[in-house]
C-alpha cells in the first residue's frame, strides 16, 4: 500500500481518516482515539462515559466494526477508515438505524445514543437479521441508564427489516 | 430601561408586568403567570411556591413558553409543548419552549419530586389558555363576531362566515402584556386534539445525528480544562500541600483556598499532568464501613434538615392492638446505597464578562444553584446567569452547585472561561448517593387476617410514601434523618422506593402467615378505588392466580405482586421469577400498570415507566456501593453493577388514561413497585424472605 492511502506519506505528520476526510493527528502514549476525536477534532457526539470501556458511548466505527475509542490509542486508528456519529447520515438523509431509533422514540436523555446506533449499525453489518437474543448480546457493551433497551431493541428490529427486508413468499 | 439590561439580567426578578420580553423577543402578545411567593411557613395553601410562567406570541407565529422546569432526559419539554400546542391550537413545531435559563425563565425551586407536570403542566396550561381568550377577543373585534364564536386551529383564528386570521397578524404590532387572572377555562382532556396522543420527542434529529451539544461538550474560545484535588476518602483534611511544581508548568492556574485545591489547563492532558504533580497530605480519621453501618444510623439519629420531608403520623393505640392481636409480626428491612450514575456525568462550564458570570451546568436545580453560586462568590443574583444545557440524565444526582463555584473560581483567576466535568471515578466517589434506609414494621392482625396494628419506622430515607394506603385502625408512621457518613442527596424515588418495599414485603409476609391471596389481600385493604383499579388490571394481564402467598412446596418458580401510591400516581407491578439449582435468580417478565391522572404523552409516558423499571431493577437486584473506612471500593463501571441489556426482561406496560383527573408526573412512582414484587415473587419461588436491597447482590438466592 503507497504511503498516501495509509493516512501520511513519510515526510508529512501522519493522517486520520474520520468521515472522510483526512485529519493531521499528533501520535502518543496518551492520546486515545476519543481524547483527539473530542478535544482536537470538535466532534462531540462520540461521548466520554467511563474511560474503560465498559458503557459504550465512545463507540465508533472503524473499518466498519464498532470499537471503543476510549480504549483505542489514536495511533492504532491511523491508516484506517473512522465513522463517527456525525459522519453516519448522508447528508440530510438519515442512515435508517437513525430513522428508526426516532421513529421507536429509542432515547431519553440521548447521551448514549451515538455509540448505541454504532453498536447497531456494526451489528446489522455482520448479523442482518438478528434474533432478540443475539441483539440483547451483541449491545451488552452499551449501557442506556435512562433503562431505554426495550424501545432500542424495536429500533434495531425495525431498521433490520429496512435495511435488509426478509424476502416473502410470492402469494 | 437601558438596552444593556434588556439584554442580559434574569427577568424573574422584575415584576411580571415590568419585564423587557418585547426588547428580548420583539412585538406581540405576551401572557403572564405571575409567581407564587413560599409562605410564611413553608408552602402556601396553593401548593408549593412557584414562579408562574410566561408566553410570547410573536409576529413570527410562534409562541415562546418559559418555565422554571427542566429537561434533563425525562421528555417533559415534548409534553410541556404539547401542552401550550394544544390549548392555541398550533402546530407542535410552532411552539419553542425555553427551560433552564435563569435569565429567561420564571423561577423555580427544581426539578425533583416528579413535580413538572403537576406544577409547570399545570401553569403553562392555564398561561396558554389565558392567551387563547386574548387571542379569540382581538380575533372577535377584528371580524365582528362574538369571542366565544372564534375557536384557534392551525395558526389561525376561525369564525363561520369569515376568512381565516393568522396568529400572527392578530399580535403584529402589539406590545401588550396580559396577566393571567381568575376564570381562565383550558381545554379538558376529552377535547384534546394534540396532548394524550403519540408524539415524536423533541430534538431527535439532534439526537440521533450526534448534534445535540450537553454541557461536557461545550468548548469557548480560551477555554481551560480544570480538575479539583479530592481527598482520598471521605472525612479526609488536607494538611500539608505543595503547589510549586504545578505553579511552575506553563499555562497552569491553580487555586488554592483552605481545604480546595483546583488547577486549570489548556487541555485536558496538561490539567491531568498539573493535578498530578501536587504533593498533598492528608490527615484522616476512621469512618464507619459497610459491615457495621446499620448499627453506626441507628445510633446517629440527625436533626433533619429539611423539616418538610417528616412524617409523624399516629391514630388509635399500636401498642394495645398489637398486644391483643391474634398474628403479629417484626420485621427489619434496608435499601444499599447506590450512585445515580448518569450517563453524562457532573459538568459545568463557567465564563465571566464585564463582572456577570454564567454558567452552563447540568442541573435539575438553576435558581437554586444561581443563589448558591452568588453566596459562595458573593455577588447578587442577578450577576449569575446559570444555563442547562441538554443534560445526560439526572435521576436527583444533580442538585449541587459546588461544581460551578469551583470553575467559576479557576476561571476568574485564569481569565478564561474554565470547563470541569468528573471522570466516571469522581463521579462515583465525589457526587451523593441515595441514602441507605432502615426501616423497621411491626404489624398485628386478626386470625382471618384482618389488620389491627401498623407500626412504620423509617431511619434515613425519609417521608416518602411512608403511610401505608391500607385500612388499619392503629397506626404508627414516622421517619427520622441520620448521619451519613457517606455523602447522600436526593435521588429518583428515593425514599418511596425504600418505604415501599418494606411495606409491600411485609403485607405480603403477612399474607403468607394468614394464608391469604396477596391480591386479595391487598384489596381487602384498599379503599384507594385508584389504587385497587390499577392492582386489578395488572392482576389480569398478568394472569394472576389466586393463591396463598408463599408456595408451600417451593417450586423455583414464582410470582409477586406489589403496589404503591405517591406523588399522585398508583402504581402495581407483577414480576414472575425463576430460581435454578444452583439458586441463580432469572427475572422471567414483569407486569407493570400505572395510572397519573390525565395522560398528556403516551408515548413518553410508556418510556418513563418501562426506563423506570430497568432502573429499579438495578436497586431490586444488585446495585450497592461498597465501602470501607471512608473509602467507596467499587467506583468504577466495571465495579459496579448497573442494568444491562441482558438483564432486562419484557416489561408489559399497562397505562390506565383518567381524562377526568389532573395530570401527575411519571418520573419516580413507576418504580416503586419492582423491588418489593420480585422479593415476593422470590419467595413464592424459593421460600426464603430477603429483606435487604439489593436481593441477589451476586445473582443468587442465599
Amino acid at each position: 500500500m503507497a504511503p498516501d492511502e495509509r493516512g501520511g506519506s513519510a515526510r508529512s505528520s501522519p493522517r486520520l481518516r474520520v468521515n472522510g476526510i483526512d485529519h493531521p493527528v499528533a501520535l502518543d502514549r496518551d492520546r486515545s482515539l476519543l481524547y483527539v476525536l473530542r478535544e482536537e477534532l470538535g466532534l462531540t457526539g462520540t461521548k466520554y462515559g467511563c474511560g474503560e470501556g465498559e458503557c459504550g458511548a465512545c463507540k465508533v466505527l472503524i473499518d466498519g466494526v464498532a470499537v471503543r475509542s476510549c480504549m483505542t490509542p489514536v495511533g492504532e486508528a491511523v491508516g484506517r477508515s473512522i465513522t463517527t456519529i456525525e459522519g453516519l447520515a448522508d447528508g440530510e438523509r438519515l442512515h435508517p438505524v437513525q430513522e428508526a431509533f426516532l421513529e421507536a422514540g429509542a432515547f431519553q436523555c440521548g447521551y448514549c445514543t451515538p455509540g448505541m446506533i454504532l453498536a447497531v449499525v456494526a451489528l446489522l453489518s455482520r448479523t442482518p437479521h438478528p434474533t432478540d437474543p443475539e441483539v440483547r448480546a451483541g449491545l451488552d457493551g452499551n449501557l442506556c441508564r435512562c433503562g431505554g433497551y426495550l424501545r432500542i431493541l424495536e429500533a434495531t428490529r425495525n431498521a433490520s427489516e429496512r435495511l435488509a427486508p426478509t424476502r416473502r413468499e410470492a402469494p | 430601561m437601558s438596552s444593556a439590561r434588556a439584554a442580559h439580567g434574569p427577568l424573574d426578578l422584575l415584576d411580571p408586568k415590568e419585564r423587557p420580553y418585547f426588547d428580548r423577543y420583539g412585538n406581540g402578545l405576551v401572557v403572564v403567570l405571575p409567581p407564587q411567593r413560599p409562605g410564611p411557613s413553608g408552602w402556601g395553601r396553593g401548593g408549593p411556591p412557584h414562579g408562574g410562567a410566561w408566553i410570547h406570541l410573536g409576529a413570527d407565529g410562534t409562541a415562546r413558553a418559559f418555565t422554571g422546569k427542566v429537561e434533563v432526559g425525562q421528555g417533559t419539554r415534548t409534553a410541556l409543548a404539547l401542552l401550550v400546542a394544544e390549548e392555541l391550537g398550533l402546530p407542535l413545531s410552532s411552539v419553542d419552549l425555553t427551560t433552564g435559563d435563569t435569565d429567561a425563565c420564571p423561577w423555580d425551586m427544581g426539578t425533583f419530586g416528579s413535580r413538572s407536570m403537576a406544577d409547570a403542566g399545570e401553569h403553562l396550561k392555564m398561561t396558554a389558555a389565558a392567551a387563547r381568550a386574548v387571542l379569540c377577543a382581538i380575533a372577535a373585534d377584528r371580524l365582528g363576531v362574538a369571542p366565544s364564536d372564534v375557536r384557534l386551529s392551525d395558526g389561525n383564528a376561525w369564525a363561520s362566515g369569515a376568512p381565516p386570521v393568522a396568529l400572527r397578524d392578530l399580535v403584529k404590532g402589539l406590545r401588550r402584556v396580559e396577566v393571567v387572572g381568575p376564570g381562565v377555562r383550558p381545554r379538558t382532556p376529552t377535547e384534546w386534539t394534540r396532548a394524550g396522543h403519540p408524539a415524536a420527542n423533541l430534538a431527535g434529529r439532534e439526537v440521533v445525528t450526534g448534534a445535540l451539544r450537553y454541557t461536557s461538550d461545550l468548548r469557548l474560545p480560551g477555554m481551560l480544562h480544570g480538575k479539583i484535588l479530592f481527598p482520598p476518602s471521605c472525612g479526609a483534611t488536607l494538611r500539608k500541600v505543595d503547589l510549586g511544581r504545578a505553579q511552575a508548568l506553563p499555562g497552569v492556574t491553580v487555586v488554592h483556598d483552605g481545604e480546595l485545591v483546583a488547577v486549570a489547563a489548556p487541555d485536558l492532558l496538561r490539567a491531568r499532568a498539573a493535578l498530578s504533580a501536587i504533593r498533598a497530605e492528608w490527615t484522616t480519621s476512621p469512618q464507619p464501613s459497610e459491615k457495621e453501618i446499620v448499627d453506626y444510623l441507628r445510633a446517629h439519629p440527625a436533626e433533619g434538615e429539611d423539616t418538610w420531608d417528616v412524617v409523624h403520623h399516629e391514630v388509635g393505640d399500636v401498642e394495645g392492638a398489637l398486644a391483643s392481636a391474634a398474628v403479629s409480626l417484626h420485621a427489619t428491612y434496608t435499601t444499599a446505597y447506590i450512585a445515580h450514575t448518569p450517563m453524562e456525568t457532573h459538568a459545568v462550564v463557567a465564563a465571566w464578562d464585564a463582572g456577570r458570570l454564567t454558567v452552563w451546568l447540568g442541573s435539575q436545580t438553576p435558581f437554586r444553584s444561581r443563589d448558591a453560586i452568588s453566596d459562595a462568590l458573593e455577588l447578587s443574583p442577578a450577576q449569575v446567569r446559570v444555563v442547562v444545557p441538554p443534560t445526560g440524565s439526572g435521576f436527583g444526582g444533580k442538585h449541587a452547585a459546588e461544581l460551578a463555584v469551583v470553575a467559576a473560581r479557576l476561571a476568574r483567576a485564569a481569565g478564561h472561561p474554565v470547563r470541569i466535568a468528573y471522570t466516571r471515578e469522581e463521579e462515583f466517589s465525589r457526587a451523593y448517593l441515595r441514602p441507605m434506609a432502615v426501616i423497621d414494621v411491626r404489624s398485628g392482625a386478626a386470625k382471618d387476617g384482618t389488620l389491627l396494628a401498623w407500626e412504620f419506622h423509617d431511619l434515613n430515607a425519609g417521608s416518602a410514601a411512608a403511610r401505608t394506603p391500607y385500612t388499619v385502625a392503629n397506626q404508627k408512621v414516622d421517619n427520622q434523618p441520620a448521619e451519613s457518613p457517606l455523602a447522600q442527596g436526593s435521588y429518583r424515588a428515593l425514599a418511596a422506593t425504600a418505604n415501599n418495599f418494606a411495606r409491600e414485603s411485609h403485607m405480603d409476609e403477612l399474607a403468607a402467615r394468614v394464608g391469604a391471596d396477596p391480591v386479595e389481600y391487598r384489596l381487602r385493604h384498599l379503599d384507594d378505588d385508584r389504587l385497587a383499579a390499577v392492582l386489578r388490571a395488572v392482576a389480569e394481564r398478568a394472569g394472576w392466580t389466586a393463591r396463598p402467598a408463599g408456595a408451600s412446596t417451593p417450586s423455583g418458580s414464582g410470582c409477586g405482586i406489589a403496589v404503591g401510591v405517591e406523588k399522585g400516581g398508583r402504581v402495581a407491578t407483577f414480576a414472575e421469577v425463576r430460581v435454578g439449582a444452583d439458586r441463580r435468580v432469572e427475572v422471567v417478565r414483569v407486569v407493570t400498570g400505572y395510572e397519573c391522572g390525565a395522560i398528556v404523552h403516551p408515548t413518553n409516558l410508556r418510556s418513563q415507566v418501562e426506563g423506570g423499571t430497568v432502573m429499579a431493577l438495578g436497586g431490586a437486584l444488585f446495585e450497592a456501593i461498597h465501602f470501607e473506612n471512608g473509602k467507596i471500593l467499587n467506583p468504577k463501571l466495571s465495579e459496579y453493577r448497573v442494568p444491562r441489556f441482558r438483564d432486562v426482561p419484557p416489561i408489559d406496560v399497562v397505562l390506565l388514561d383518567r381524562p377526568d383527573l389532573p395530570s401527575q408526573g411519571a418520573g419516580e412512582t413507576p418504580l416503586i413497585a419492582l423491588a418489593p414484587a420480585i422479593a415476593n415473587a422470590i419467595f413464592d419461588a424459593t421460600g426464603v424472605r430477603l429483606r435487604s436491597l439489593p436481593l441477589v447482590p451476586d445473582g443468587t438466592v442465599p
